[in-house]
């Protein structure tokens, strides 16, 4: 199984090409307040992290992913789940 | 015990409301706020006392002045009165809504049809109604608005594909479980760049994966493919398709939506569907006009090489004229002109407007982010001449607002 930790380290990795402003990340960033990321820009940084791991992760999932510290949690539960 | 102080709901688009003032105190006129005073033609109105040749409405087979539509029209309105005042499942069906239903069997040769009030509410009610629980529904980033809002209203998981890009879908679908009920919306042409989708190879992928295939053709029907049936007639993939939804809004002329299907079990959609059961059918003179102009359009041939034609020389005049355009070709009737950011495209459309030509003006979330248009969309009524005007217009413009344009390739 992928650790939590494995996963924040490697999407912070995802995250730093889509980070001109060079935004501190934390585990309480957000993508839309304090990154500014604009919908395109999520669904890259989505389809990267659904490449990364082979998993999916719908488009409704994503309101309730503020923060990277929440998308960390969703992915590696995604990643456990796949077994 | 004293009131609390209310919250004010709409504080949240006070940002909105402030970039709107903005806009309009450079002393431009509203975009968003145009008055048609008098409509003169399909391709003419007056608007602000100004006389305007009219090249962003949709309406590409000219049929909303039709004289035999607009008769059918008058004569549902004399005999049928000018609502039904009900739900289509109760009292709102009348003998009317029926022939239209009909028609569209007949311009589909397919054996069910259900109108809607309006195209928003077909593609709401039928993604929302097709998916459910445990359900996928895979759809193209630059959907329309309202198959985004039926993925919305839908409890399916939701799943985005790169803008027609075929191994983006298939990728995505290889996620999928086997077993789970799948459907994938595609539109035929894409409205804001007005690109046409590869619908072989991605409804050959669909299939592949055991998915159910919608394709919105709002703006393909009337006059693509041998019986004016949009782009997946064209091209070749009528087999495949399970629900074609469209709209009486563009090439039919006049309000309405549809979706029409061989499924053997859809005449249930009329009772689960709520967007069709929960408001209410039509007024009469609309269905009788659609049904006549979706009958006319079987066999307008003329009409629609005439379309392409204005399409080809249109888009030829802008791009030798060195505008930047959506599509290296005229692939729809609508023909993008690219604009580089919001000020410059708000200034030349209200430059457009003054000289006298009416477009659309596109920006996000409409468009992907980042894109700013000025939208065309062209009528088989356009004469050579006022196209030949509207470049000039356009040239003009452009000189008046310093846009650069691009040496032509
Ligand atoms: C692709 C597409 N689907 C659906 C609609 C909705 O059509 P209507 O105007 O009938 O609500 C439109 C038009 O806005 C559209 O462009």
């Amino acid at each position: 199984m992928t650790d939590r930790a494995g996963v924040f380290a490697r999407i912070l990795e995802l995250i730093e090409p889509l980070n001109p402003k060079k935004v501190p990340l934390t585990e309480n960033t957000s993508f839309a307040g304090d990154m500014e990321m604009d919908s395109l820009t999520v669904m890259d940084l989505v389809a990267s992290m659904e490449d990364e791991w082979d998993i999916m992760i719908p488009l409704n999932m994503l309101p309730d992913l503020e923060t990277i510290g929440q998308v960390a949690d969703a992915v590696a539960g995604l990643v456990a789940k796949k077994g | 015990m004293p009131n609390l102080p209310v919250t004010d709901l709409l504080a949240k688009y006070d940002p909105l409301i402030a970039e709107h003032a903005g806009l309009l105190s450079t002393g431009i006129r509203d975009p968003f706020g145009i008055v048609m005073d008098k409509v003169l033609s399909p391709t003419e109105a007056i608007i602000k006392g100004q006389h305007t040749i009219l090249l962003g409405t949709y309406n590409y087979m000219g049929m909303t002045f039709d004289p035999d539509v607009i008769a059918s029209g008058q004569a549902a309105i004399r005999d049928f009165g000018a609502g039904t005042t009900g739900s289509r499942v109760l009292n709102g069906t009348y003998q009317t809504h029926k022939e239209c239903e009909d028609a569209l069997k007949d311009f589909y040769g397919m054996s069910h049809a259900m109108v809607f009030s309006t195209g928003y509410q077909a593609n709401l009610g039928m993604v929302s109604t097709l998916a459910g629980k445990g359900d996928f529904i895979i759809l193209d980033a630059d959907s329309h608005a309202s198959i985004y809002d039926g993925c919305k209203m839908s409890n399916a998981d939701i799943v985005r594909f790169r803008h027609n890009d075929a191994a983006d879908l298939e990728k995505r679908l290889k996620r999928l479980p086997a077993e789970a009920g799948k459907l994938v919306v595609l539109e035929g042409v894409y409205s804001m760049l007005g690109d046409v989708a590869p619908l072989p190879e991605l409804v050959a992928i669909a299939k592949a994966h055991g998915c159910m295939v919608l394709v919105d053709e709002a703006h393909g029907m009337g006059f693509f493919g041998e019986h004016g049936r949009g782009v997946y007639e064209e091209q070749g993939v009528a087999d495949d398709v399970d629900f074609v939804v469209g709209t009486f809004s563009k090439s039919v002329g006049t309000v309405g939506g549809f979706c029409v299907s061989n499924h053997p079990k859809f005449e249930i959609l009329r009772l689960v569907c709520r967007p069709y059961t929960f408001t209410a059918s039509l007024p009469p003179a609309v269905v009788a006009s659609a049904a006549t102009s979706i009958r006319k359009l079987m066999t307008a041939h003329a009409k629609r090489d005439r379309l392409w034609e204005a399409t080809r020389r249109l888009h030829g005049g802008l791009k030798s004229r060195g505008f930047k355009l959506a599509t290296d070709t005229p692939e729809s009737a609508i023909v993008s002109v690219l604009m580089p950011d919001q000020e410059t495209t708000a200034l030349m459309w209200s430059t457009l407007i003054n000289l006298g030509v009416y477009v659309n003006m596109s920006r996000p979330p409409a468009t992907p982010a980042g894109v700013f248009l000025l939208r065309c969309s062209i009528c088989a009524l356009h004469s050579n001449e006022q196209i030949d005007i509207v470049l000039g217009k356009f040239e003009q413009a452009a000189q008046m607002v310093n846009l650069a344009l691009h040496e032509p390739a």
